[in-house]
């Protein structure tokens, strides 16, 4: 692991993506402590551009709302809702594709029937209908996005456990007496986390995208101030301020692509096979 | 005249290998017409030697000092493309493994025509036709219909005849071959090993052999290398290097080798039979639709033995044979079809959950690959305990017992706490039984538990199993394909071809005095046997 950590930070694109999520995460922990007050409240007059008016330094929105304490708090909730539902994903996806990979056979054919029953509708679309039968809360978007995430996950587990069971350590395991979840959680499992890890630090970033596609729609949460939610908002306005969807994109565009080097550093500092040709 | 001649040749290893130089002072001629064999184990830096002359060394990786002179030209000082125009044409290589260096995908014929167009040879008919000859050359059965099959609907000996034509395509003045029978059958080895010899004398080609076998060597060498660690312990004529050995390097690998008569024999037949294997049966399916056949393999066709108490009983056979499955049949790994395996008075074969769990303990394996045998991610402490702590042993005392297996099988107390990768396969191997015996078994199936060490680390490793089943009261089913090694362990020897046992009965009968012809095929086939011969008239003497 020591030596995992130090081909990660070899990776210079990595780094670079990890430093802006804990920069983005400081402002999404710290952030509300220091500006308390209500992203909704209206602080001064509409449109008003970046650094026009001190004290509302990005400027403000259609009805007056401070940019960038909207920035600030909708940081808070992209990145819970990434990291929630992808969770949600994980514990939804990993125990099916570790079922289906380990006992095969009807097992593994009726459960990835099942898989492939969520994998043939768009995901995007599944989303929104999901949506529109549940109320649009925080917990049913992250939900929402946990169903829909979850298939590939499945596929991956799936495959990497197919590989792993046939290991004759496993084998040993099963002559040694081991019962089949000790096995699947102490000898499969552990050896199938890497590209697990890095399957999941790419799908926080689809989440993160997701919800503030959905936001754009107005199908989030019409008591959290998202990304998403301010894009959309500003969505009418594009051409007379641009800027009022220009700064949330940024944030999204920042923070997915510091997922996405984050999880292609890990990629290259977990994958053996990458490993062995550097050593 | 020499045709290769490589100088006190050295090659780097990347900051943080064991040691700073793959080789050093590698000198060595090579004449035309000569077969030079690179005898050594593994990390000796056999293979990195052949790979310098075809400049296919790994990344990171450089030769430092001396020169390799190829017709007069130093090929080290020689760009890419130059080097791309001398590989294939005047030195061909060959793998040793076929299945990998063949691409799946492409079919032979299209394969071999390949080295032509990459050269800008010839026409694409003329292409395929020297291809025909060429597999026609290699006495590959049924050449025109070879020749549009893919690699996967080859036997592993077919698909190396293909790498030799492959390499022989444009009549290469060298030809490298890496280990290149190390992954067949012993009858397929002879048969290529005879290949390469024939091939040799009819085209006048010299061959650089890599191989770690003494046996292979004594067949085929006229000149053999012996490496250690990197660099070259004793050079000579064939005989001087193994029946006159002057380097104890050399001596310690030559005396490894086990012989096909030795081993001290017991009679058994007397003692309780603590295993009986009765008309096992197991018939693997594969393909089949609405329009094909299935296809139906007879894996075990009614096998039936005894095991009697304190005894081993060597399985050997050709890969296919079946050995493999039964082994993995009798501790259910497998689901025999039919048949009974009867151990203290309980069919194991019919076993189900808590029952079987509860009656597995009792026999119990040690695998192969000591490489993917052991969890990565688990302590050694871990893999030694886990299988006493389902069994409801306390955590506290599966763990002191875990020590005292580290001793018994020759291992410090203190590897407890490591992780298998910090250990060398002979070592991992050691854990590999130390696991098997936790559970305190009567029987261990053997499955090639030595097939993947060096000569003598193979030889502690049977000295250790040896030992510990003397000690411990253990009966053993030791499946290998190296007859070798079967008549230094076993007391009894049960011959396996498709599925059936064509022999079985004391290991020196059925070594000296074969009654089935395909256990006498076997046991013409190994290498080296006048060498043996010769080698017991120097001893005697």
């Amino acid at each position: 692991m020591i030596k995992a950590w130090k081909r990660f930070a070899q990776n210079h694109g990595a780094v670079i993506g990890l430093i802006i999520l804990l920069l983005v995460v400081l402002v999404a922990v710290l952030g509300p402590m220091f500006f308390p007050q209500s992203p909704w409240r209206m602080v001064n007059r509409p449109f008003l551009p970046p650094f026009a008016v001190d004290g509302v330094p990005l400027g403000t929105d259609a009805v007056g709302r401070d940019v960038l304490i909207g920035l600030i708090h909708g940081a808070r909730v992209s990145l819970m809702v990434g990291l929630v539902s992808t969770v949600v994903a994980l514990l939804i996806g990993v125990p099916i594709g570790a079922l289906a990979g380990f006992f095969g056979g009807w097992v593994d054919d009726a459960l990835m029937r099942f898989t492939e029953f969520f994998q043939t509708i768009p995901s995007f679309a599944l989303a929104i209908v999901l949506l529109a039968i549940f109320q649009p809360s925080l917990f049913y978007i992250i939900l929402t996005i946990a169903i829909v995430s979850w298939p590939p996950v499945a596929r991956l587990v799936r495959g990497e456990v197919l590989s792993l069971r046939t290991r004759e350590y496993v084998e040993a395991a099963i002559l040694s007496g081991q019962t089949n979840l000790q096995i699947i959680l102490r000898q499969v499992l552990p050896n199938a986390l890497p590209p697990i890890i890095v399957l999941a630090s790419l799908m926080v970033a689809t989440a993160i995208l997701l919800e503030s596609s959905l936001s754009f729609l107005g199908l989030g949460d019409p008591n959290v101030m998202s990304w998403g939610y301010m894009i959309g908002a500003a969505r009418t306005v594009l051409r007379t301020a641009w800027w009022l969807s220009f700064i949330p994109g940024i944030a999204i565009l920042l923070t997915v692509l510091a997922l996405n080097l984050i999880g292609e550093g890990l990629n290259d500092a977990l994958n053996p096979r990458l490993t062995r040709r550097s050593e | 005249m020499s045709l290769l001649q490589i100088k006190d040749l050295a090659i780097a290893l990347p900051k943080g290998a064991d040691r700073p130089h793959a080789v050093e002072q590698i000198d060595f001629d090579l004449a035309p017409g000569e077969i030079l064999c690179i005898v050594g184990e593994s990390g000796s830096g056999k293979s990195m030697s052949a790979n310098a002359v075809m400049g296919l060394l790994p990344e990171g990786v450089r030769p430092v000092k001396g020169e390799i002179v190829f017709d007069g030209t130093d090929i080290l000082g020689q760009t890419e493309d130059q080097m791309r125009a001398v590989r294939g044409r005047d030195i061909g290589m060959i793998f040793q493994e076929p299945l990998s260096a063949l691409n799946p995908l492409m079919r032979v014929g299209a394969q071999i025509a390949e080295v032509f167009e990459a050269h800008g040879l010839l026409s694409p008919g003329e292409r395929q036709k020297r291809a025909l000859e060429l597999l026609r050359e290699v006495q590959l059965p049924d050449p025109e219909k070879a020749i549009r099959a893919y690699p996967f609907q080859l036997s592993g000996g077919q698909r190396q005849r293909v790498m030799i034509a492959m390499a022989l395509a444009l009549e290469p003045r060298i030809l490298i071959a890496d280990e290149p029978t190390t992954a067949l059958d012993v009858t397929t080895q002879a048969q290529i090993l005879k290949l390469i010899e024939d091939l040799r004398q009819k085209r006048g080609m010299a061959v650089i052999f890599i191989t770690h076998d003494f046996g292979v060597v004594a067949d085929i060498a006229d000149r053999v290398i012996v490496m250690e660690k990197g660099l070259i312990v004793e050079q000579g004529s064939v005989d001087d290097v193994l029946l006159r050995s002057k380097h104890p390097y050399t001596q310690k690998l030559v005396r490894a080798i086990p012989g096909i008569v030795a081993g001290e024999k017991h009679d058994f037949s007397e003692a309780p039979v603590i295993l009986k294997v009765d008309g096992l049966t197991k018939v693997f399916t594969t393909g089949g639709g609405f329009f094909s056949k299935p296809r139906v393999v007879r894996a075990l066709d009614d096998v039936s033995f005894d095991l009697y108490t304190g005894e081993t009983i060597g399985i050997v056979g050709e890969s296919g044979s079946g050995k493999s499955t039964c082994g993995r049949a009798l501790v259910r790994l497998l689901e025999p079809d039919s048949g009974t395996v009867e151990m203290a008075g309980v069919d194991m074969a019919k076993l189900r959950g808590a029952d079987l769990r509860a009656n597995r303990r009792k026999i119990q394996m040690i695998f192969q690959d000591p490489f993917s045998s052991l969890n990565p991610r688990a302590r050694v402490g871990r893999i030694l305990s886990e299988g006493q702590i389902a069994y409801g042993t306390p955590r506290r005392e599966a763990l002191a017992r875990a020590r005292e297996l580290l001793s018994l099988v020759g291992l410090d107390a203190s590897a407890v706490d490591r992780f298998p990768h910090e250990f060398s396969g002979g070592q991992r191997q050691r854990i590999g039984i130390a696991r098997a015996l936790a559970l305190d078994p009567d029987i261990i199936i053997a499955d090639e538990a030595v097939s993947a060490l060096d000569v003598s680390i193979q030889a502690q490793v049977l000295d250790l199993l040896a030992d510990l089943k003397e000690r411990l009261n253990l009966s053993m089913l030791f499946i290998t394909h190296d007859l070798r090694v079967a008549a230094q362990v076993c007391d009894r020897i049960m011959v396996m071809q498709h599925g059936k046992v064509v022999e079985i009965g004391p290991a020196d009968r059925v070594l000296m005095a074969p009654e089935h012809p395909y256990t006498r095929s076997l046991l013409d086939a190994v290498p080296g046997k006048e060498y043996e011969e010769a080698l017991k008239k120097v001893v005697g003497q």
